[in-house]
């Protein structure tokens, strides 16, 4: 087993918003090993961007609040952490990516400015070496002719290639961890597969840990070692990437993996019809008491309308927060 | 409006708002502007203005010119609220009479200028292609003279009559009116219900008149309340400079006037002065009314 | 090699668009009632006889318009605006001799207004609720309604007559000589408050300009990128974002310089400067026509030259607009 890298523990975030507290991260648990993808799945809304946001130390205070919990990177609670020391971490320790990969690059400076940039500030490096250091990480990531390319402007190359030149950014300065935030939701279908490569390919060569955030069963399917799936702000399901394809627990893990339609196991037998998950996350101001997923759930009774379940270990490595797998496995 | 963007709460509850929706349209408009205290007070003043111009010959029957005691009186001396000017004359009564002038240019002046903008920018909007380009071309060749000056030109080659001056105004000041009404124009030829017209056979005289323009109002509007402040700050800056009718009595007229007086009779200027300035804040404090009752939505600021 | 031809383009059109004042100036010449001889030497029946001869001849009035037009165009294109009626000197010469304290004046307030609002919407974005952000939006009521002549007026009777501090009007005291330091140090000293009030109204327009556009900004997904980067607060905004928010305000200060010109116009008179809109004042008052032609002209002249080299300068700050090589 490899060393654990980053650990977030009991985490909860809270958001004052025009109908009152939003709870917009609850109870939050997860680790990361040296090395290995994790994948955070669910639905928009669901809190996985804030949990990314959170380890960031990004979250913007106010209207959001940091209601409890520790982030640890080596032991180190980056929630203690003094503003300076995060700015140390941003970029250098963990590096993020994100959603929308036209618009998360500064329209009026060059690529090869913006990467160098990184490079200057956490390792100090002059001038040229920057340069030097920037034109490396576009050649790593597979962007053409990057001698020329690294004075263009973001608004000179296509969706696929900034997303080449963030994940150049993010790992100018070998982070151990890279966060990347629905990295290929904004761009086409053979594009994301080269972008899923791309990370697969920089993560054995780097050793650079990976948190994968989607709501995408296919992006985890190809990318992700272990899987933790949220929904409202909490982690209802987590367990290794083989386990929740073949054996998921939850009726919403269930209900996510009948959405893909090429994971069904067997496509020779009879295939179940395509569904989706009827209703949506509630608003996260008035959960109540029970399992938030209960008023979409089909199998949800009295116990799960009242009581919150709490999170069980079914299996090594596999943990689920149900009532209906408790009783499955009390039974 | 960017403005708009915002993350704090409200103060007014989720409740008054669902409210307001349910209302009949104009209610809903008049309860968003009512709720804009700054444009109540600006409607206010200017409801005021308009007042003194329109009833103050009857009630003051005294003529503006006529002079009725020691020049530079302070305000309060020898009876004058405002003091007199350097001829004499009741600052107070001139106020009140230069209103007139004012409010009577300022308005006709905003009027030629909607009419060029708004006929300009509707064709250029509607007809795109040639027609747009030759009328973006004008546009831009207005945009080139420095306004103020071409207004002064205007004024000076032909008479310095009342009439000359709202018009040189209207035509040093419909350029910005007629961005706006192509940028509106262009925008609503593509929305389905001008295509629905168009299938029916609609003219384009009536798509444009009947059918666009209604659509296109709310932003032209809360421009037209602009229009008439910034008329009225031409046409003050021309008086004031002595070019328009030395025989009617304007607040620009009245500054230019006592400008020599500025260090010992500071008063001759500053009242005149704060006569225009309420004015033409009041109007921009309504447009800022109208552009919370025109969108609602955007409240939040 | 784009760039180049950017610019010989839109050159090509400066100048087609310098073209249609010169026809507009002559067209409005036409048009005033009366004898067009009489209207060009200002005044109807007091003009000697000898110099209607001139204007006749010089004009050629006795030609069908285009030719009269065409004649006229190609003067001005040679620099030939005519003489003055009232200095009896060429007009050009007139107006080259009072561009000097114009410009000075215009440029200064143009960048004090960008400068200054630029900063100010910038402090006031980072706390949108905050004092400064409701200063800054009472500021560009204040501005907007406020005549510019009385502004100036308010400043002269608060730093001249209450606390003097301040010199009244004019250039430079005459009594300093010209070309030495002292002299520079009182033509700024004498600068100062119509720089201040030529520019008070452009300053709370661009001050709330920077202040929605950096609000824009700031929550973009590129500052988020610059924070994720590990990037200071200071280095996100005055290199990330400001740059970006300056844009808007190059434009708007560059469609509105026409105004700022006009504005000057006002404020020099008030404050004696002596300048084009003095000279332009004066000469209506004088009628002497051929100078107030001249001074439009001129104006619209500096006007194009300015737009064309705000369009170069907005391509230097935008990489955007550099590469796609239109409008």
């Amino acid at each position: 087993m490899a060393e654990t890298l980053l650990k977030v523990e009991d985490l909860a975030v809270e958001f004052d918003t025009r109908d009152g507290v939003a709870k917009v991260i609850d109870n939050l648990n997860i680790k990361l090993d040296a090395g290995e993808t994790l994948g955070i799945v669910g639905e928009s809304g669901c809190g996985k961007s804030m949990t990314a946001l959170s380890i960031m130390g990004l979250v913007p205070i106010p209207p959001g609040r940091i209601a409890g919990g520790r982030i640890l990177l080596d032991g180190e609670d980056l929630l203690e952490a003094s503003e300076a020391r995060m700015r140390q971490v941003r970029g250098n320790e963990i590096s993020m990516i994100f959603q929308e990969p036209m618009t998360s690059l500064n329209p009026v400076y060059s690529i090869g400015n913006q990467i160098a940039e990184t490079a200057r500030l956490h390792e100090g490096l002059s001038r040229a070496d920057a340069h030097q250091r920037a034109l490396e990480m576009l050649v790593a990531v597979g962007i053409p002719a990057a001698e020329q390319r690294i004075n263009e402007f973001p608004h000179q190359m296509s969706g696929g290639m900034r997303q080449r030149v963030m994940i150049a950014m993010a790992l100018a300065c070998q982070p151990r961890v890279l966060i990347a935030d629905e990295p290929t939701t904004a761009l086409d279908v053979t594009v994301q597969a080269q972008i899923f490569d791309l990370l697969n390919d920089l993560k054995d060569r780097t050793g650079t840990a990976i948190i994968m955030i989607t709501h995408d069963m296919g992006a985890i399917a190809e990318m992700a070692q272990r899987v933790v799936v949220m929904y409202a702000g909490r982690i209802v399901e987590q367990a290794d990437v083989d386990q929740i394809l073949t054996d998921p627990r939850h009726p919403y893990t269930q209900g996510l993996i009948r959405c893909v339609p090429h994971l069904t196991q067997n496509p020779t037998v009879e295939r179940p019809p395509l569904l989706e998950i009827p209703g949506v996350v509630p608003p996260l101001t008035h959960l109540g008491t029970g399992c938030p997923f209960a008023p979409r759930c089909q199998y949800a009774d009295a116990q799960c309308r009242a009581e919150m379940p709490p999170s069980k270990p079914i299996d090594d490595d596999h943990a689920v927060a149900c009532w209906l797998t408790e009783r499955e496995t009390a039974a | 409006m960017s403005d708009a963007k915002n993350t704090t709460p409200s103060n007014g509850s989720p409740g008054d708002v669902d409210e307001i929706f349910v209302e009949h349209p104009f209610r809903q408009f008049v309860v968003m502007y009512m709720r804009n205290y700054a444009a109540v007070a600006g409607l206010f003043v200017f409801v005021l203005i308009v007042g003194a111009a329109l009833f103050a010959p009857l009630i003051l029957d005294l003529d503006p010119f006529e002079m009725v005691d020691a020049p530079l009186l302070r305000p309060g001396e020898g009876g004058h609220l405002l003091g007199t000017d350097n001829l004499g004359r009741d600052l107070f009564v001139a106020i009140i009479y230069g209103a007139r002038v004012t409010m009577a240019v300022g308005g006709a002046a905003a009027g030629i200028t909607l009419v060029i903008g708004l006929t300009i920018g509707a064709m250029a909007g509607y007809y795109r292609g040639w027609v747009d380009e030759v009328l973006m071309r004008i546009t831009e060749f207005f945009q080139v003279l420095p306004p103020l000056l071409l207004a002064m030109v205007l004024v000076a080659l032909f008479s310095p009559t009342l009439e000359t001056v709202a018009i040189a105004i209207g035509v040093v000041s419909w350029t910005g009116v007629a961005r706006l009404a192509r940028a509106e124009f262009l925008r609503l030829r593509e929305q389905e219900f001008v295509k629905a017209a168009r299938s029916i056979g609609a003219r384009d005289r009536r798509i444009i008149w009947l059918v666009i323009m209604p659509n296109a109002l709310p932003p032209l509007i809360v421009n037209a309340a602009l229009t008439v402040g910034i008329a009225i700050l031409f046409e003050a800056a021309l008086s004031f400079l002595g070019l328009s009718d030395p025989n009617v009595m304007s607040w620009g007229k009245l500054i230019g006037d006592n400008r020599d007086y500025l260090l010992d009779a500071p008063w001759t200027i500053t009242f005149p002065g704060v006569a225009i300035f309420l004015t033409v804040l009041s109007m921009s404090l309504i447009g800022d009314g109208l552009t919370d009752a025109f969108n609602p939505k955007l409240r939040e600021r | 090699m784009q760039f180049l031809t950017v610019v010989i383009r839109r050159s090509l059109y400066a100048f087609l668009l310098l073209l249609a004042v010169i026809v507009f100036n002559y067209t409005l010449l036409s048009m005033v009632p009366g004898d067009i001889a009489e209207t060009i030497a200002g005044e109807s029946g007091g003009a000697s006889a000898e110099l209607m001869a001139e204007i006749r001849r010089s004009y050629g009035l006795d030609q069908p318009f285009y030719v009269q037009l065409f004649g006229y165009v190609g003067r001005v294109l040679q620099g030939d605006l005519g003489s003055s009626y009232y200095f009896n000197v060429p007009v050009l010469d007139l107006i080259l001799g009072r561009l000097g304290p114009t410009l000075l004046l215009v440029i200064t307030a143009l960048l004090l207004a960008i400068f200054t609002g630029t900063l100010f919407g910038v402090i006031a974005a980072q706390r949108p609720n905050g004092i400064f952000s409701h200063f800054i939006t009472i500021l560009a009521l204040i501005g907007f309604s406020a005549p510019v002549f009385w502004t100036a007026f308010l400043l002269i009777i608060l730093f001249v007559s209450m606390v003097q501090i301040m010199p009244l009007s004019g250039l430079a005291d005459p009594l300093t000589e010209s070309g030495t330091w002292q002299w520079y140090l009182d033509v700024a000293h004498h600068l100062i408050l119509p720089v201040v009030s030529l520019s008070s109204i452009y300053l709370a327009q661009y001050s709330r300009l920077a202040r929605a556009s950096m609000m824009d900004i700031l929550g973009s997904d590129y500052i988020r990128t610059a924070r994720a980067k590990g990037l200071g607060q200071r280095v996100i905004i005055y290199k990330h974002a400001l740059r970006n928010a300056v844009i808007p305000v190059i434009t708007i200060a560059g469609l509105q310089f026409s105004h700022i010109f006009s504005g000057a116009v006002v404020i020099e008179t008030v404050f004696s400067w002596p300048g084009l809109g003095t000279l332009a004042f004066e000469s209506i008052l004088r009628g002497d026509t051929p100078t107030i032609m001249g001074i439009l002209f001129f104006s619209a002249f500096v006007v194009i030259v300015f737009n064309l080299l705000t369009d170069l300068a907005y391509r230097i700050v935008d990489p955007r607009i550099r590469h796609s090589g239109t409008a």
